[in-house]
């Protein structure tokens, strides 16, 4: 009886979960497993379209005989790559219209033409010409012929499916693409995009959690940039920060911060030097982590928020009656409170840094030494249109990431287990 | 000891007046105000003055009168320092240094002698100037976003610093560039297809994730425990290594440039994220509820149906809430899937606009306007909603 009643759980589970789980496996888990696969493939954007045979049909008269017409059809290959075997075509005339001096390659039966057009290798072309005439003399209409679309198929090998492999790709990964300099970019602005968010996130949290008028509203404000949508956030900054006409550099130069405007997004170094020492700062790439700890500050904030209002205020009033200085209180009774949210979100923040894409697109689109490996990604797939290099990059990414997932579940494991 | 404190006190409290007196001025600035200097130092030896009299002065006179008058005195002299300037712009010194006079209450020559107060002055005057950073460096480009799509290309490259609205216009006149991306750009269309995007994703991600989420709070079934630590792991997983299977995938569909495809995509990523917010909360349903349902001879359907989803609405709803957000901002996927203007979504005509050289700022940034203000309105109508969304979302976001 509960063996049976537990089955029928079973179905039902299964029939609930299964939706769910087939479009995340085909959306997500499928794409990830077809990078393996075209990144060891030799293709580029324009191959990815199945070949497919394509005519264009054009009706002409010839001299005054309205009973009588020419019919051109532009054949051709669309692929430049590949040829498509066995190509059939089908085209239908209105009744009592019949073709002269038929094309061998082709049969008229009960108004309908078939042709078989054999093999037809890649950039194939041809002009294909029928004349056709009115059995009873009457006038064709030129319109109704061309409202009829001839039918073409064929067959040829999807360009993804072939398997023909190579490692050219990953040979260009490591050794043409300045490999170590991309991944220490994409460190610099993870790490730093990372921190940052929590050294303000902490510093925010600790602000709204005093007793302020407006902390609601303040809570709120304090989530605009990560409510909002990337793309106007995005080019917002790059508008103020433009060092034509951009408000920043208008005020610096106005107040006599600066003399000349400087390309906050254009340039890769700024020359600095600070008690004699003179050195080099990746200018767009630290504007870029700054804009990206404006945007993810708040979900750090958030976090150490609800945390910080989980601390019993009995702690607090027990120092104070200790004698604690508020420096003494926020060492040794907030901190050692917030260390474990910390340590999640740096995790968390730091393998999504990791992947952040849209707002370096946006603001420099990889340029001025802001060149990650998402940025990577598109840029190998799809400005230079390589798609297997692409896959190629996307898959460091995700070794990469399962590295650090293997860190993370080790570290969360042990914090698990103190706790 | 106490001058030690005294000298703290003076210093940082005129440090903070000096620096909301030049957040204001450089808000007066782009006003078109033409201001050159900020004038930091004579403020902030008035600023020091000014405090050295409120602790001096002490409880002699009424509150009220002292601060005013302090305040008076206060902007007289800052009139006579800085350029010329006008009267609003004054008004706004006087009314910044009454707010800054009300703060200093708590302080008085006996209260300096407590213990730390030296620390305890930095932590106030840090929280207070904290809260006005943090609140001026967020709105700012929001403010700048705003006005921007007011003005003209002309006007500002003329001067880029002014940013007065001039009411004496006509409305239309004002806000010509939404007038124009409407009827020029077509952005009614694109609101159209943003919002069946999002409202589309939502309801199919809910579909999906309600059955879902059910099944792993409530029922036993092999590889429960492997689908719900997987929905966390899929959910690290990055849009941008699934672009390109899934744009060869979806051009040889013909899925690209659909709406369809997009609400696809939007739905898988989504959902596991939605399944775990939901199973927690259904997990935090007293049990013997159901039971009564099982009972009354409901299957499975009826339950979800009739007890599980009226109890957890707001849990639902802020999912839904969470999942329209991340549907109407999303990106990546517009980018990659929509190449024809007739499909694009809001972020991705903007996108496209800017693309062009040519294209006039004020619009770029009313298109902005328009894709922002949907969100935050939302936002700051179901804040409670949203944000406990956002705590359980974007652990795993």
């Amino acid at each position: 009886m509960s063996d049976s009643l537990s089955k029928l759980e079973k179905r039902t589970a299964y029939t609930l979960v299964l939706p769910a789980v087939l479009l995340v496996f085909a959306i997500v888990l499928f794409p990830i497993f077809a990078n393996v696969w075209i990144s060891f493939k030799d293709i580029e954007l324009k191959d990815i379209r199945i070949p497919e045979p394509r005519a264009k049909k054009i009706v002409k008269s010839i001299s005054e005989n309205q009973s009588e017409l020419k019919i051109i059809y532009k054949l051709r290959n669309s692929s430049l790559i590949q040829e498509i075997r066995n190509v059939q075509f089908q085209d239908k005339f209105p009744t009592n219209v019949s073709p002269i001096n038929l094309d061998p390659r082709c049969n008229f039966q009960s108004k309908k033409i078939v042709c078989n057009f054999g093999n037809w290798q890649a950039k194939y072309r041809e002009n294909f010409e029928i004349t056709v005439v009115n059995n009873k003399g009457e006038i064709i209409d030129k319109k109704i012929i061309k409202s009829q679309k001839p039918i073409l198929s064929g067959k040829a090998d999807n360009p993804l499916l072939t398997t023909n492999f190579t490692l050219e790709n990953f040979k260009k990964v490591f050794y043409e693409n300045n490999f170590v300099e991309l991944l220490l970019t994409t460190f610099y602005f993870t790490f730093f995009g990372t921190v940052g968010a929590i050294i303000f996130g902490i510093l925010a949290a600790q602000l709204v959690n005093q007793n302020i008028q407006g902390r609601t509203y303040m809570r709120g404000i304090l989530l605009f940039p990560y409510v909002g949508p990337v793309v106007a956030l995005a080019y917002t900054w790059t508008l103020l920060l433009d060092p034509n006409s951009g408000t920043l550099n208008a005020l610096l130069v106005n107040f006599n911060v600066i003399e000349q405007p400087i390309n906050l997004l254009g340039q890769k170094y700024i020359t600095m030097s600070i008690f004699g020492f003179e050195f080099k700062l990746r200018l767009a790439l630290t504007t870029v982590i700054f804009f990206e700890i404006w945007r993810y500050f708040p979900l750090a904030f958030l976090f150490i928020l609800a945390r910080l209002q989980a601390i019993p205020q009995s702690l607090y009033e027990a120092a104070e009656v200790d004698g604690a200085s508020p420096i003494q209180k926020f060492i040794h009774i907030t901190l050692p409170q917030i260390t474990a949210i910390i340590s999640i979100l740096f995790m968390i923040r730091f393998i999504w840094n990791f992947n952040k894409f849209e707002d370096i697109f946006l603001l420099t689109g990889g340029a001025s030494g802001t060149r990650t490996l998402p940025i990577n990604v598109y840029q190998q797939g799809f400005a230079v249109s390589d798609i297997g290099m692409g896959s190629a990059v996307s898959i460091v990414i995700v070794m990469l990431l399962l590295s650090f997932m293997i860190i993370y579940f080790r570290l969360i494991g042990k914090r698990a287990n103190e706790v | 000891m106490k001058f030690k404190s005294l000298a703290i006190f003076l210093i940082i409290s005129s440090f903070f007046l000096t620096c909301i007196l030049s957040i204001w001025k450089i808000m007066a600035t782009l006003q078109g105000l033409s201001f050159t200097n900020l004038n930091v130092i004579p403020i902030f030896l008035i600023g020091i003055l000014l405090s050295l009299a409120f602790v001096l002065i002490g409880n002699k006179i009424n509150h009220l009168i002292k601060i005013f008058s302090l305040s008076f005195i206060f902007s007289f002299l800052y009139f006579y320092l800085n350029e010329a300037s006008p009267y609003w712009y004054i008004l706004g010194v006087f009314l910044i240094t009454l707010f800054f006079t009300n703060k200093l209450k708590k302080y008085s020559i006996q209260s300096l002698k407590e213990d730390f107060i030296s620390e305890k002055i930095i932590f106030d005057f840090i929280t207070l100037f904290g809260i006005i950073f943090f609140a001026f460096v967020i709105l700012f480009p929001f403010y700048i976003m705003l006005v921007t799509s007011f003005k003209t290309q002309i006007a500002l490259l003329v001067n880029p610093l002014d940013f007065s609205l001039d009411f004496t216009k006509s409305l239309a006149e004002l806000f010509k560039s939404y007038f124009v991306i409407f009827e020029t750009y077509n952005f009614g269309r694109y609101i159209l297809i943003s919002s069946a995007v999002s409202i589309g994703t939502v309801i199919v991600t809910l579909l999906f994730a309600i059955p879902a989420a059910y099944a792993v709070a409530r029922l036993n079934f092999f590889g429960k425990n492997f689908l719900s630590t997987s929905i966390l792991i899929i959910y690290m997983f990055p849009a941008i290594v699934l672009v390109i299977p899934l744009y060869t995938v979806f051009s040889q569909l013909g899925l690209r440039n659909s709406i369809f495809g997009l609400l696809i995509v939007y739905t898988a990523t989504t959902l596991p994220v939605a399944i775990y917010m939901l199973q927690g909360y259904f997990k935090s349903i007293p049990k013997e509820i159901e039971d009564a349902g099982i009972m009354d001879g409901q299957n499975w359907f009826g339950i979800i149906l009739k007890i599980i989803i009226p109890l957890s609405l707001p849990a639902i709803a802020s999912v839904a809430l969470y999942v329209f957000m991340i549907a109407w901002n999303e990106f990546l996927f517009s980018l990659m899937f929509l190449d024809s203007p007739k499909s694009f979504t809001l972020s991705r005509a903007i996108q496209y606009l800017s693309g062009d050289a040519e294209t006039p700022r004020q619009y770029l940034m009313a298109g902005s306007v328009i894709v922002t203000l949907p969100v935050l309105f939302i936002f700051i109508y179901f804040e409670k909603y949203l944000v406990s969304g956002l705590t359980a979302g974007s652990v795993k976001e």
